[in-house]
């Protein structure tokens, strides 16, 4: 399976991004920003970084890059697209998820080991996991509150389309301590922690981030 | 051409800890009497005759602002 892994001008962790997705068996396929071109994959990690420096908003000039427009497109046929952190960001700029990313409450950059609570596995990136298990992952943003309107929140909530949620400790003061979101169809994953830094142990807290690689690998037909 | 101004502030109830820690700030600076501070982004646009004010709208509203969560204000402060 060809898993694309987007390079923004300012991405920092495409390399460990497509190193994660070679532990779990897949191939890692590197998508240009400037190539409206997903080069034959079958899903695309959206990697963390500072995308454009941050300029503007985080996410906000990354989204009119030429490759987003063929992942918006091939997400809306139900490709599964998975952003972290930066990626995160650059996701619910496009529209392709609910809310927003601000400014962390406590005005930090926050970099810490994360434990979280995997709170759905019926996506297309959490389903190698057990509903309810916590896991290990670190975090390190300074734009990672969560925010959307309330209607939004409970429209999240009532769907069960919050898949991580903070545990032990809020970061950044996002609403409902929510780590990670999903769109209706649970193709689209994203959150502020870093899976992909956590996929061995040589390298990081754990390796329970090498789950959300692995489980995409299921996701798509053989 | 024309300068046209955009303000982009976060919307009330969207917690502010940047103007928070200004507003915390002043006091220990000295400042007596200022209760809030909001903190938001001032855009000055140099714009030619051509474009008119829905692309100005289209403008501050799809990419300057983010409308999840900041409101914007529009206004032309010369011909």
């Amino acid at each position: 399976m060809k898993v694309g892994v987007i390079t923004f001008p300012g991405t920092l962790d495409d390399v460990d991004a497509a190193r994660a997705v070679r532990l779990a068996g897949a191939e890692p396929v590197a998508l240009w920003h400037g190539d409206a071109d997903l080069r034959g994959v079958e899903a695309v990690v959206v990697p963390g970084g500072f995308s454009y420096g941050d300029y503007l908003r985080a996410g906000a000039i990354a989204r009119f890059a030429p490759v987003m427009g063929e992942v918006v497109a091939a997400a809306r046929r139900g490709m599964p697209v998975l952003g972290i952190c930066n990626g995160f960001q650059v996701l619910c700029e496009a529209g392709l998820l609910p809310g927003a990313l601000l400014r962390n409450a406590g005005l930090h950059f926050v970099c810490r080991d994360q434990t979280l609570r995997v709170e759905r596995t019926s996506t297309a990136w959490t389903g190698s996991y057990e509903q309810g298990v916590e896991i290990v992952i670190p975090v390190k943003n300074m734009d990672g509150r969560f925010t959307a309107s309330k209607s939004t929140v409970d429209e999240l909530e009532g769907e069960g389309r919050v898949v991580f949620r903070y545990v032990g400790g809020n970061p950044n003061g996002s609403v409902g301590d929510i780590a990670g979101i999903c769109s209706t169809d649970g193709r689209v994953v994203g959150l502020m922690p870093h899976p992909e830094h956590a996929v061995d142990a040589l390298t990081g807290p754990s390796a329970d981030g090498l789950g959300i690689f692995r489980s995409v690998l299921g996701s798509v037909p053989a | 051409m024309a300068r046209v101004v955009v303000d982009v502030m976060p919307k009330p109830e969207i917690l502010d800890p940047q103007g928070q820690a200004v507003a915390n700030a002043l006091p220990r600076l000295g400042f007596a009497g200022v209760s809030d501070v909001r903190q938001g982004k001032h855009f000055e646009l140099e714009v030619d005759d051509s474009v008119d004010d829905r692309t100005l709208e289209r403008i501050a509203e799809g990419f300057l602002s983010n409308p999840v969560v900041e409101d914007f204000v529009v206004r032309r402060v010369e011909s």
